[in-house]
């Protein structure tokens, strides 16, 4: 069994800063880290491999600038057997369909799997659309949200508990499929001393594949191909503190709350 | 020369960062405070392959090197100054003579429990009358023919009664001194050896010390460790790892308590302005780093002459020295620059300063440590 979990390389602080002339991302100087999300899907992928450790094999994959490497051997450390960075100047810039299009044609060149897992979304741009979009694009059933998972002893379905904001969906898919993984599903492992020693062995290589070796068309990938366009981005001011309402009682509150609304004069 | 971490010893530092920070960090002062032994934790640590680390792989360890080794013991004790020394007593004190002085029987037997941390090791050499002198040994282990019949006492064992497997001294020859001594291997359990008494201890109270009583107990012919009449050399060279572990206990010690008090410093407000605006406190931190800096790389250097298997008995006893002396420095000013939250059990500040002390008195006093120094000079 082949699953193959996608990951993305983010900045590990919420003060990141904004290139004003494009609306991207500099990374430069910011301490970067697995997507939390994408840590629960990697979970979620070795968790079935310790169940069966012969017959399944996880495949990491990212797009990123070259040091997402860094987090692809932390992705072995912690025990996923292979690696693979998509990186480029061609697709530099990629929105969320771009780089689904990029992820799709690198999963077609591996050959397929038999399970896709993401993570629900990133903590930079907090879109959630890249591991749905490349479902779509391969063709695959996705199920988002999975908080609970049980495959059929064939391996051949997978039932999944969706969590979303009113309840629960539980929903059946066939293999191959897509799920995306919320914070949830599970407590994701550390390194181990093994998996870094492996990350650190010459012979497990991490591949590095730029636009020719994906086959993808260029004019599906990059800043240029990119149908999103950053109109401004910014950091939204802070609203004023709120206010607690004091009170020994109930009525208490109540009535010095509705005080202040007719001081207001809200009410 | 090369100053630069190896990418194994960068992924260590921070995947034992994380595991303490996580799960250490939260329940520190606890174990401190009731002198529990962390038994979850340390399973945990197993898990992650940190009970095995610079032993061969043909016996379960992981072949990393003796930085990566000290690497994980300082990241440990940066949170927690007991489970760096648990993890180092198990390695250097245990382990370590069982795989330099062991037959490849008892190699067999103990090596793959004690790599994978499902058994944990032990070390006893100090007696009542016997500290630093430790030829003084009052332990005898007679020969019965068919077996060794071992009677007397040890004390300020660490993981004594918690270890399943300990390297014990005797005297197996009064008259012949330091060369009487032989060591053994006595497993828990084994009959005539009792854990009398857990001491109540300043520091490093989760790292259980014990008092070990040995009564006409019956020890295999097979389990002799090493030569007849060559323990004190099996305990002395034992020692010499051991030192290393235990400057990277000192080092974890003295760089936590420095990052405690950086953060400290920044949101702390006295007349005004936040504490790291006081040039008198800045420039004391300057030194702190300093001196954190130069122990480390006293650390390492050793660390790393013990990984290409040059002779570094002295080199482990200077990164020892100025390691232990360090972290008491550091901490006792930490807990300075802290004022009355240092010496309270709200902050970790308090206790570090108290883990930090036995760093400059076991496996090796700093005396002794000098002696080792000092002999390498005038010889």
């Amino acid at each position: 069994m082949r699953i193959i979990v996608c990951a993305k390389q983010v900045p590990d602080t919420n003060e990141i800063k904004i290139n004003p002339e494009t609306g991207t991302l500099m990374r430069d100087g910011v301490p970067s880290i697995l997507n939390p999300d994408d840590a629960n899907a990697l979970e979620m992928a070795l968790e079935i491999k310790d169940k069966n450790p012969e017959n399944v094999e996880v495949i990491i994959i990212s797009m990123g600038p070259p040091q997402a490497k860094e987090m692809l051997e932390e992705c072995i450390a912690m025990g996923a057997d292979e690696g693979i960075l998509i990186s480029d100047r061609a697709v530099g810039g990629s929105d969320t369909w771009a780089t689904s299009n990029a992820i799709a044609a690198a999963v077609r060149k591996l050959g397929g799997c038999d399970l896709m897992i993401a993570g629900r979304q990133a903590i930079d741009g907090d879109t959630a659309q890249v591991g749905p979009q490349t479902a779509e694009k391969m063709g695959l059933p996705q199920i988002t949200y999975v908080k609970e998972y049980k495959f059929s002893d064939d391996m051949k379905k997978v039932e999944v508990k969706r969590a979303l904001e009113d309840g629960y969906q539980i929903i059946e898919a066939d293999l191959p499929c897509m799920l995306t993984a919320i914070k949830e599903l599970n407590e994701p492992r550390y390194m181990t001393v093994g998996g870094i020693l492996r990350a650190c062995d010459p012979k497990v290589k991490i591949s590095v594949w730029g636009a020719a070796d994906i086959g993808v068309d260029l004019n599906t990938v990059g800043l240029k191909a990119s149908p999103t366009n950053v109109f401004r981005s910014f950091t939204p001011k802070p609203k004023g503190k709120g206010v607690f309402i004091d009170g020994d009682t109930p009525k208490e509150k109540s009535q010095n709350l509705a005080q202040s609304l007719k001081a207001k004069h809200i009410i | 020369m090369n100053f630069n971490p190896t990418k194994e010893q960068e992924m260590v530092r921070k995947m034992v960062r994380q595991f303490a920070e996580t799960e250490i960090k939260p329940i520190a002062a606890d174990i401190d405070e009731k002198a529990e032994y962390p038994y979850e934790t340390m399973e945990k640590a197993a898990q992650l392959g940190l009970m095995g680390m610079p032993f061969p792989k043909k016996y379960g360890g992981s072949e990393t090197d003796y930085i990566t080794y000290v690497t994980a013991i300082e990241e440990l004790s940066r949170v927690c100054g007991s489970h760096g020394v648990i993890l180092q007593t198990h390695c250097a004190l245990c382990t370590w003579p069982i795989l330099t002085y062991g037959t490849e029987e008892q190699k067999n037997k103990y090596l793959p429990d004690l790599c994978t941390g499902e058994k944990l090791g032990a070390f006893g050499l100090t007696e009542p009358n016997a500290g630093t002198d430790a030829s003084a040994q009052e332990t005898t282990a007679v020969d019965m023919g068919d077996h060794w019949l071992l009677n007397g006492s040890k004390i300020f064992i660490s993981g004594g009664g918690i270890a399943d497997i300990y390297v014990i001294m005797a005297m197996t020859d009064k008259s012949k001194g330091n060369k009487g001594i032989t060591s053994f291997i006595v497993e828990k359990g084994t009959p005539g050896f009792y854990v009398p008494k857990h001491e109540n201890k300043m520091g490093i109270r989760a790292s259980i010390a014990s008092e070990l009583v040995f009564e006409d107990c019956k020890i295999p012919k097979e389990n002799m460790l090493g030569k007849l009449g060559k323990g004190f050399k099996t305990a002395m060279t034992s020692l010499d790892v051991g030192r290393l572990g235990i400057a990277a206990q000192a080092l974890g010690i003295a760089q936590g308590a420095f990052d405690e008090t950086v953060e400290y410093m920044k949101n702390r407000k006295q007349f005004g302005r936040s504490l790291d605006k006081f040039q008198a406190l800045a420039f004391e931190m300057a030194n702190m780093y300093n001196q954190i800096e130069m122990a480390r790389l006293l650390l390492y250097k050793a660390a790393d002459k013990r990984s290409q298997g040059l002779p570094s008995t002295v080199e482990a006893a200077q990164a020892k020295l100025a390691c232990s002396e360090t972290a008491m420095y550091v901490t006792t000013k930490a807990v300075q620059f802290h004022g009355g939250y240092g010496y309270i059990k709200d902050y970790p500040i308090e206790r570090m300063m108290r883990d930090a002390k036995i760093t400059e008195i076991y496996e090796g006093t700093s005396e002794v440590m000098k002696m080792v120094i000092s002999g390498s000079i005038f010889k």
